[in-house]
């Protein structure tokens, strides 16, 4: 019997090694999580680095003025604030597919489909086009081209959550088919024909002039960056909450999250419908650019691209995200007008071979994406550790 | 107390002998409680539960219950069921028959999160943490299960959920503390030391404000000192208010500190009773030991 020696309840443990007052006083803000370069600076820094960004980021469109340096960056076989506009929903797409996949882990191959709901409810609300005849504003169809957005990530999430991996997969990629299909074969969202004179959005200059004209993409672009900055601050503030750490439980076992009191199926809607927000974001700007679409835009190449993105940038990493979707939109609009020197055709025409390439290359010499998240980079490290099931 | 704490002396032993800030058994989702079995204070009731999986009966009319406060032992041989039992009242799964009743009310079906946020938490026999997120993170996961806010609040950082935020923190470096290893509060759970880990998926689990602590072999893997400290924290754990379920291989340590021990062996109860008794029980002897064919 070991009674005498265990009976005591004296201190049992090793005396845990010292914690200094400048520990103590980190904690005050900390999340307690794994931070990286970016997360371990002073919040000052950190702040004055993110402002500096945003307004880099706002003076884009004049980038072709630096010498020497400028024309190389800007496209050439289309407009360089229009090839911004595309990055920016480019880039809210990547943003909403990484609060599914990067932070919760559910593989979505359909992601287009909120994309395309978004749009599609915009359109059919202000386009003269559409049989509701309604023809609203821009602004007051946004608000519905969101509340649908989120209402049918709700839809398509609850019965499909409950699949796990490959499962849930196919089914999303099932769901952004169908919306396509739908588009396509159904006369109230007429097809190939698509709905035009989608009004922009409103607002004029002094002059009388629209600010949200045709000829000039830099305020679509500009809107896009406020949006972005919007939901990249919305999100960060989930992933350092509860909300985060519930999705990062769910990711790395769902059972045991669910035995610590984790509600699964709830965080994971959540997931699934903050995802679709931002995808129909995405949406309602693109309807609000464009002016016209049709179902052609919303083929499955596209969920795929915008995957690509997240994945190359670094899946779970805000900053990977919005790189991957500024190059996924990027790399491409740079091959318009650019000749390669045997047949002289446009370099566009290969851009998805180029693309493929871009991404073979990175997911050799850095598969944690570009930007990783380090804890993902860490998941990727014991993938073949799998979880033990119980018992 | 020798450490160094922010808090002085007295509040730091008053947090580690109870690191649970809220009275545990009213008001924790399961209801009021309904009338305990007459005389006893049962905490938890498993009632004729059998279990099986296709033709394996893994529980056979097993039938037990918890009195509050106390240190209870479920004890057997490799496949007898305990994980099993463990499973069933923890919701993963569901009795084939029987009842199971926590503070008088029924936790048959009931979802897991749910039976959690009732007051009953485990850990698991081969350690299940969340590899990934810090010792810190793994315990606030547990603390949330009892916060009110949500995405909303958390999106726009209200400041309920700020405060929320701040208070599971806090508890959590406490809990950590009180299981000895809150210098690794910043440490990704999977560098962490086996013992540690053990540690920690206990303070997990005590994060979540149980009233009753199922730990699942705890002490595997354990050398004889480190099964002495963990004996010492599970009776901290007890004296804090909290009841402990114990399933253990080791029937010393088991000896050392249940107050009461039920046997089981092929899905069935074979013996209960205070250590003593279970100890001289021919039928718990034959078990572990085995007996001559000729006398089975």
């Amino acid at each position: 019997m070991t009674t005498e020696a265990t009976s005591s309840p004296a201190p049992q443990t090793p005396v845990p090694g010292a914690v200094s007052a400048r520990e103590k006083k980190n904690r005050r803000q900390d999340s307690g999580g794994v931070r990286g370069w970016f997360g371990r600076q002073n919040p000052w820094v950190r702040a004055g680095l993110m402002v500096l960004f945003a307004v880099l980021a706002f003076l884009l469109p004049y980038v072709g003025e630096i010498p020497l340096i400028g024309p190389q960056i800007v496209t050439q076989g289309i407009d360089w604030p229009s090839a911004l506009f595309n990055m920016s929903y480019y880039v809210l797409l990547a943003l909403g597919l990484n609060v599914v996949v990067g932070f919760a882990g559910l593989l979505d191959l359909g992601y287009v489909g909120f994309f395309a709901v978004g749009a599609y409810t915009v359109a059919l609300l202000s386009s003269p086009d559409s049989v509701l005849r309604t023809e609203w504003g821009w602004t007051a169809a946004v608000p519905i081209g969101l509340a649908v957005a989120m209402l049918s990530g709700l839809v398509l999430g609850y019965p499909t959550l409950r699949l796990r991996g490959d499962y849930l997969a196919i089914v999303t990629l099932g769901f952004a088919e169908i919306i396509r299909i739908v588009a396509t074969s159904t006369e109230t969202l007429r097809g190939d024909r698509g709905f035009s004179d989608i009004p922009h959005p409103p607002g004029e200059f002094a002059d009388g002039k629209p600010i949200f004209g045709v000829a000039d993409a830099v305020p679509y672009y500009w809107l896009g960056l406020a949006v972005i900055i919007l939901v990249i601050l919305g999100v960060r503030n989930l992933d350092n909450s509860r909300v985060g750490r519930s999705w990062l439980a769910i990711r790395e076992d769902q059972e045991a999250a669910e035995i610590m009191g984790v509600r699964t199926i709830k965080y994971k809607l959540w997931a699934f419908a903050i995802g679709a927000f931002i995808g129909g974001l995405g949406g309602v700007m693109f309807a609000g650019q464009q002016g016209f679409m049709n179902s052609q835009t919303f083929v499955l190449q596209f969920s795929i691209l915008v995957l690509a993105g997240v994945v190359m940038g670094g899946s779970g990493n805000i900053a990977g995200a919005i790189l991957g979707g500024a190059l996924i939109s990027y790399i491409p609009d740079r091959l318009r007008g650019i000749q390669d020197p045997i047949w002289h055709t446009d370099l566009f025409g290969f851009r998805f071979a180029i693309f493929g390439a871009v991404i073979i290359v990175i997911m050799i010499f850095r598969p944690q994406g570009l930007i990783p998240s380090r804890r993902r980079a860490m998941e990727l490290k014991d993938r073949e550790k799998e979880v033990a099931p119980i018992e | 107390m020798s450490e160094p704490h922010i808090e002085t002396p007295a509040e730091a032993d008053a947090a580690n002998a109870r690191p649970f800030d809220r009275p545990a058994p009213e008001g924790t989702g399961t209801g009021a409680t309904a009338p305990a079995a007459p005389g006893e204070d049962v905490l938890l009731e498993v009632d004729n539960v059998t279990l099986r999986f296709g033709g394996v009966v893994a529980l056979n009319e097993v039938s037990f219950s918890l009195r509050k406060g106390e240190i209870f032992g479920l004890i057997g041989p490799n496949g007898a069921g305990k994980t099993t039992c463990f499973n069933a009242m923890t919701g993963v799964y569901r009795p084939t028959s029987g009842g199971i009743r926590f503070q008088g009310q029924s936790i048959v079906g009931k979802k897991k999160h749910e039976i959690t946020r009732g007051g009953i938490a485990r850990t698991f026999q081969n350690v299940r943490l969340f590899p990934e997120m810090t010792a810190l993170e793994n315990v606030m996961v547990g603390a949330d299960a009892h916060h009110k806010t949500s995405v909303i609040a958390a999106l726009f950082r209200l400041p309920r959920h700020h405060r929320e935020e701040r208070t599971g923190r806090d508890r959590s470096y406490q809990l950590l503390r009180f299981v000895g290893i809150e210098h690794r509060a910043g440490d990704v759970a999977r560098n962490l030391s086996y013992g540690e880990q053990r540690r920690l998926e206990i303070a997990r689990a005590l994060a979540t404000n149980p009233t009753l602590l199922c730990l699942d072999e705890p002490a595997a893997g354990f050398n004889p000192a480190e099964k002495a400290d963990l004996l010492a924290l599970i009776r901290k754990i007890r004296d804090s208010g909290v009841t402990v379920l114990l399933i253990e291989h080791d029937m010393r340590l088991v000896m050392g500190v249940t107050d009461r021990i039920v046997v089981l062996e092929f899905g069935k109860k074979i013996a209960e009773g205070t250590p003593a008794e279970v100890r001289d029980n021919p039928a718990v002897i034959a078990a572990y030991l085995g007996v001559p064919t000729d006398a089975a």
